[in-house]
């Protein structure tokens, strides 16, 4: 069985006090608490602070193209559906530079998992806007002001993600068992994290967050099954900022309509060109 | 007796000229014909002109002819723009509702009540092209059962099959008894059961038998056949196509389902090349092989959408940017296209690097009879993989390093999941392990490790085509799908006697430049023909061998290359 020592890899290059120690940590936990060995686990990640992650973890790793962390990760979930798919960005790589990818993996609801590293600012090229910035967030790129933010939420659940939620880097615990259900769950799971950026965000810190985060499970009455209450918590952004499962559903499964994928996994079925024929008949 | 006899179809989109053409190749295919069949039609769902061309023949061809023998109009366009093209003993056939422009007793020019025929006998006047294909098949006097079994086999026993038989009977018999019999005959001299074949199914075929599982792709004209193929196919082959929000998505889904171990692939045309480049760059650093086929059409942008034309061969060479391995091939004729993506997909796993597959509009949807495709010789070469197959002996798993560097520049593959090897690659520079690095050591020991692969690579490149008389005085150099007609215009020019010889070349890169400085020098003069603006192959070669060529002929009009043009621009060359 796994233990946290599996999960070591290499030593993080992020700034001290970074939010995204507590992402790692989660992650890590959560495999581990799944009893799930790192060969059975793809990471997937993008360009920005985030998507050095999985370096930083154990695993395969595919660090991909900037915003383009979802294409390959479906394709890989496609090739082999017993792998554990994980894709990993941050707010520009996933609702900026890939957010085509990200309204159509929503749509088709494939099967994977997507932590998305929301700290409402770039790290990588230092301190510009990104897409979840607050309006008039003041940057080098933005001196006016930063122009409406997206918001990751409710674009997911109207979009078609089966599974939307929302925690916060501090709260490990929370996140680790957001990240488990997410891995649990079939279909796209979307957990965008609340990330502190302690180089370059000096606005949403981790106490402007930590004052601001409750727990949806502590919501008496609060059914995520309910897509009209969820899409009211997913527009919910200020003072209060709701976190855990905001939606999940059970929707069909991208991966599951496809007839190739229903026996063998693609990447162990065996080539054979002689079956052609029959179709080489076809054009006679 | 040679037969080499030409159809034409014209109409408007939507009148069923692709469906009568298609039919008409098939039923002289059936009939021991070879066929070369090429469609033209305008980037439009309803309306316009196209046309569609059935070239048949004794002999096999592999180009277009300018001559038209019959003309099938469907509508008046198609007589006024093409009634000049009909050859001494031609004949045209068309609705008399449609010949209101039609002055003269031109006895070649044949009014016939094509709609009502197919009101009266077939039920409906959506039947007026199999109307006008049984009239035209009873001007070459050609057996009308031919056709009823081809209508069957098309379209399964049924009324729709009935309809189309009786339509096509109302046409043949209306023809037999107003017109008098001096037209050619063409008979059917053997029952044989070639395969039809376009240039896209030929690439989808040869995918499939390569044991392509995986494709992404989105649709983009002259490519998106291959996606429609693929897809219809999947259940039967257990492959999966996925029609993807875009092309940066299409390609990058194929890498991912490459690195995870299956044989992926995607296509399309030149702007949607443009979105794909960033992604060709990833398969490069990332060492995942994918098979990327381009179906060029005019550019830059949009172009002429539905047209031909050579131009992506420089852009392809230099997609993305950085230095790093890649293989460019460009299929001679539909069967090459079959073999060509046989051995794409071998390549791109042996070598971990992106090959491209330059077939164009022209080839792309062009019939031609192809006599045998032997699936025994298809081989399916996987290249080094960890650990059944590791030249490296490293078989403990712990130590498996995605990016060793080795000898040969080839690093064996695993594939995440199938072992407790962790598959670890990255976009950035990374070190053996597939982890990102800055050091200056690891990226240069990386750098050579990819550019290494090119060694081996050259060694499984195949020697350009040659055709013609040896020492003839002039060499013409061509490459992909104009092979057909450059080497018919050797054998038109060798009539009139003027001798040359032609040097084709179906694979680009790594390129061949022992066999063509060869062939440049051996010849007094030397002439590239493609169809491009510029003479993009004759920029390479005088990039990769010194050489200049003596000139260029080109045909940048998005129009294919045919026999004809080419003979008399060689003629104005050297004649």
């Amino acid at each position: 069985m796994a233990t946290m020592s599996d999960y070591t890899g290499l030593k993080p290059a992020w700034c001290p006090g970074c939010g995204n120690f507590g992402i790692l940590r989660a992650l890590n936990k959560a495999l581990v608490e799944m009893e799930i060995e790192p060969h059975q686990v793809l990471l997937v990640s993008g360009i920005g602070q985030a998507g050095k992650l999985p370096h930083y973890t154990r695993g395969n790793v595919f660090n991909s193209l900037h915003g383009r962390p979802i294409p390959p990760a479906i394709g890989a979930k496609i090739a082999n559906r017993e792998l554990i798919v994980i894709a990993i960005s941050g707010d520009g790589d996933a609702y900026g530079e890939g957010g085509n990818h990200f309204l159509h993996a929503a749509r088709r609801n494939h099967d994977i998992t997507y932590l998305v590293h929301d700290n409402q600012v770039y790290g990588l090229t230092k301190g510009q806007a990104s897409p979840t910035s607050d309006v008039g967030y003041v940057t080098k790129t933005t001196p006016e002001g930063a122009a409406s933010p997206v918001n990751p939420i409710a674009l997911a659940i109207i979009g078609g993600a089966s599974f939307v939620g929302r925690s916060f880097a501090a709260e490990t615990v929370h996140l680790t068992n957001l990240i488990k259900k997410g891995i649990a769950h079939r279909g796209f799971s979307l957990i965008d994290i609340l990330q502190p950026c302690v180089s370059f965000n000096h606005k949403n810190t981790f106490q402007w967050y930590g004052e601001r985060a409750y727990k949806l499970e502590d919501e008496k009455g609060y059914d995520p099954g309910d897509k009209k209450a969820a899409l009211e918590k997913a527009l919910e952004w200020g003072d209060r900022i709701p976190i855990g499962t905001v939606y999940e559903a059970d929707l069909p499964v991208y991966e599951d309509q496809l007839a190739a994928l229903s026996k063998t996994p693609l990447v162990k079925q065996k080539i054979d060109s002689r079956r052609v024929e029959r179709l080489l008949a076809e054009f006679a | 007796m040679s037969v080499d006899f030409n159809f034409m179809i014209g109409g408007e989109a939507g009148q069923g000229v692709q469906s009568v053409g298609f039919l008409l190749a098939k039923v002289f295919a059936r009939g021991g014909y070879h066929i070369f069949a090429d469609q033209d039609y305008e980037s439009r769902v309803r309306g316009g002109h196209n046309f569609f061309r059935v070239r048949v023949s004794k002999d096999k061809v592999n180009a277009i002819a300018d001559k038209v023998d019959v003309l099938i109009a469907l509508d008046s366009d198609s007589i006024e723009l093409h009634r000049a093209e009909i050859a001494r003993g031609g004949f045209a056939v068309f609705d008399e509702g449609k010949a209101k422009r039609v002055k003269s007793e031109d006895g070649s020019l044949l009014s016939m009540p094509l709609e009502k025929l197919a009101e009266d006998k077939a039920g409906s006047k959506l039947m007026t092209n199999t109307v006008a294909l049984g009239a035209a098949l009873a001007g070459v006097k050609y057996d009308l059962n031919i056709l009823n079994t081809v209508l069957v086999d098309w379209l399964g026993k049924g009324d729709a099959a009935d309809k189309n038989i009786a339509a096509a009977k109302a046409g043949y018999d209306h023809f037999r008894s107003e017109q008098k019999d001096d037209f050619r005959e063409i008979k059917p001299f053997a029952e044989t059961r070639r395969m039809l074949l376009n240039g896209n199914e030929a690439l989808s075929l040869g995918a499939i038998a390569a044991g392509c599982k995986f494709m992404a792709a989105y649709p983009m004209t002259p490519a998106s056949s291959i996606m429609e193929y693929m897809a219809a196919k999947s259940r039967e082959f257990n492959l999966v196509m996925v029609h993807a929000e875009d092309e940066i998505a299409a390609i990058n889904m194929s890498i991912g389902a490459a690195y995870a171990g299956v044989r992926a692939m995607t296509a399309t045309s030149g702007s949607g090349l443009c979105l794909m480049v960033e992604g060709m760059g990833l398969a490069a650093i990332t060492e995942t092989p994918i098979v990327i086929i381009d179906g060029q059409r005019p550019g830059p942008a949009v172009g002429l959408p539905t047209r031909t034309e050579q131009g992506d061969l420089q852009f392809v060479l230099h997609a993305h940017h950085g230095d790093f391995p890649r293989v460019v091939l460009a299929p001679s004729t539909v069967e090459d296209a079959f073999w060509t993506a046989v051995k794409a997909f071998n390549l791109a796993d042996k070598y971990q690097l992106p090959v491209i597959i330059l077939t164009d509009q022209h080839l792309a949807s062009s019939y031609c009879t192809v006599d045998e495709l032997d699936l025994s010789q298809v081989t399916v070469e996987r290249g080094e993989i960890f650990p059944e197959n590791n030249s490296e002996n490293n078989y403990d798993p712990a130590k498996y390093m995605r990016h060793k560097v080795t000898k040969s520049g080839i690093s064996p593959r695993a594939f995440p999941g199938l072992s407790k090897a962790l598959v670890v690659t990255d976009c950035d520079e990374h070190d053996e392990a597939g982890h990102l690095t800055e050091d200056a050591g690891e990226r240069t020991a990386q750098v050579e490790k990819r550019l290494r692969k090119m060694v081996p690579l050259k060694k499984e490149m195949g020697k350009p085509q040659k055709y013609g008389p040896r020492g003839a005085g002039t060499t013409l150099i061509g490459w992909g799908s104009t092979y057909g007609a450059i080497r018919e215009a050797v054998d038109i020019l060798g009539k009139d006697d003027i001798r040359v010889n032609v040097l084709h070349l179906n694979e680009l890169w790594p390129f061949p430049a022992e066999a063509v400085s060869d062939a440049i020098t051996k010849a007094e003069s030397s002439y590239v023909i493609e169809s491009n603006a510029t003479g993009q192959l004759a920029r390479l070669i005088k990039a990769e061998t010194g050489h200049g060529v003596t000139g260029r002929i080109l045909k940048f009009d998005g129009r294919p290359l045919t026999p004809a043009y080419i003979v008399e621009a060689v003629k104005k060359e050297v004649g």
